[in-house]
């Protein structure tokens, strides 16, 4: 067998990393923290904590795996398996390194959109199964949130599309090696799309949806067991996603000096957007979720607009 | 609108980098169990009974201590032994109640009852948590070095009367008309 775009050995070993990278970022997450807290985080199991990772898995696993009876069954039981399948799904079309991927499809941009999109469902569903207000008011707020993000999130990278002219991931990548990186002529559709980012993979500071302090965990409220624990590891591979995401479109993907092999170039580039999103939760606080409406219909989506008006007016007056 | 935009940006980037700069600041954790923290002496710990510099329970079992205690976790019996001096019987602290609130320390005259910066406590077993007198008192005088109550105090014992405590002047003969 061999190790290339769309092998059985690939999609294994991609598979495998990613699950494994979301896992640690439970780690990763809690010791950044803890530094920027001036604390010290876990540190006892194992190595420098490296096996916390284990024990937490231990723990998920042995919970009680409650459904609860007031809760509809079917749908209760479907949305954590959304959110997984739907964020495993998108990484399909990311292009890690030359060689290394899942599949190079010509609509990798819009497949992208439209699984985050598919991903709503599983927040709503979740949140309107559990029969329970906290979840409720989650769901609603899950719902608000995206109809407000998600619109110019996609408008945002029609930038980088307009300027690679693809809508394929891997030749968006080989085009940044011509024209540099895209972070540069499209730095406003980089901002936006940092924070549609954070919104979509429900982040601090727009963790809306599951606000701890407002409204308990929000759509998961009910969750206990794996099923908690698929919501949880969804967040983190919703969390890769985007950073890949960002890396893919704005910092050139694998792209980098030689010295060092282009698939630990994508994984450090990675590696600092999602300690960005530590920074992020760790510094601003949550606003909202009419503030972060207002904000996105009133601001980002017009500047978002505006972006795409003068990178389009630009690309047709230079060719 | 502008002024509007460029201040938020400000705020949050200054927010973000605050933050940031706090990598390189030691941590404020003590690592307990492999680094004993340094525990103030006036910390409110494990409880203890102290003697006096004579070597003599400081304790009159007045039972003020017990009065005191919210949760009720002080109990003892006062007793007397030939001298006439006053001491407890038992006197028993249910340390899986106490709140190390202190209120004890503040109400006893005698300076006996004291708390002490030692709060490695855990047992096991509950029954384990209930100390004795024997178990309380220990040999030392505690927080104060000099302090005996019997010879400060007006209470006759054996081998001290009326009259001869320190700073004691002879007790006044009301019978006597002479100045």
């Amino acid at each position: 067998m061999t190790f290339e775009v769309g092998s059985g050995l690939s999609i294994g070993v991609i598979l495998a990393t990613v699950i494994l990278v979301a896992a640690m970022l439970i780690w990763v997450e809690r010791r950044l923290l803890s530094f920027w807290q001036e604390r010290l985080g876990p540190n006892r199991v194992g190595p420098f904590g490296l096996l916390q990772v284990v024990a937490d898995m231990i723990k998920i696993f042995t919970k009680e795996d409650w459904v609860p009876p007031f809760a509809d069954k079917f749908s209760f039981v479907l949305a954590p398996a959304i959110i997984m399948t739907v964020i495993l799904m998108s990484f399909s079309v990311i292009p890690f390194a030359p060689g290394v991927g899942v599949v190079d499809s010509n609509i990798g941009v819009l497949f992208v959109l439209a699984m985050a999109s598919l991903g709503a469902y599983s927040v709503m569903l979740a949140g309107l199964s559990s029969d329970n207000k906290y979840a409720l008011l989650g769901a609603l707020r899950a719902a608000a949130q995206m109809i407000s993000y998600e619109v110019f999130m996609g408008i945002s990278i029609l930038g980088v599309v307009a300027l690679s002219g693809t809508f394929n991931l891997r030749e968006i990548v080989l085009a940044q090696e011509e024209n540099g990186w895209y972070v540069i002529p499209q730095f406003i559709g980089f901002v936006i799309f940092l924070i549609a980012g954070v919104a979509e993979s429900h982040r601090l500071p727009f963790d809306i949806p599951e606000a701890e302090q407002e409204i308990c965990a929000g759509y998961h409220t009910e969750y206990s067991g794996m099923k908690f624990g698929m919501f949880f590891v969804g967040e983190y591979l919703g969390l890769v996603l985007i950073a890949s995401l960002i890396t893919v479109l704005f910092f050139g993907g694998w792209l980098g000096p030689a010295f060092l092999p282009p698939i630990v170039w994508f994984s450090l580039k990675v590696f600092v957007f999602i300690a960005f999103f530590i920074l992020l939760r760790a510094a601003i606080p949550r606003p909202r979720y009419d503030q972060l409406m207002s904000y996105g219909w009133l601001f980002l989506l017009p500047a978002s607009l505006l972006n795409l008006l003068i990178t389009g007016v630009i690309i047709l007056s230079t060719s | 609108m502008l002024t509007l935009i460029k201040d938020t940006l400000t705020s949050q980037v200054v927010t973000l980098w605050r933050v940031f700069s706090h990598l390189w600041v030691k941590a404020d954790t003590v690592e307990y169990p492999d680094v004993q923290p340094y525990m103030f002496p006036r910390w409110r710990g494990r409880i203890i009974l102290s003697r006096d510099p004579d070597g003599e329970e400081r304790c009159v079992a007045c039972n003020l201590c017990a009065v005191a205690c919210p949760v009720d976790c002080i109990a003892l019996q006062k007793t007397e032994d030939e001298e006439g001096r006053w001491y407890p019987e038992f006197f028993r602290i249910n340390f899986s109640r106490c709140i190390m609130c202190g209120f004890c320390e503040e109400a006893c005259p005698t300076n006996a009852i004291q708390l002490t910066p030692d709060f490695e406590m855990a047992e096991y077993k509950r029954q384990d948590m209930v100390w004795e007198k024997e178990d309380l008192l220990i040999d030392g005088t505690g927080k104060y070095h000099d302090y005996n109550f019997y010879r400060v105090a007006g209470k006759k014992i054996g081998g001290k009367d009326k009259g001869e405590a320190r700073n004691e002047a002879v007790p006044v003969n009301v019978r006597s008309l002479l100045p």
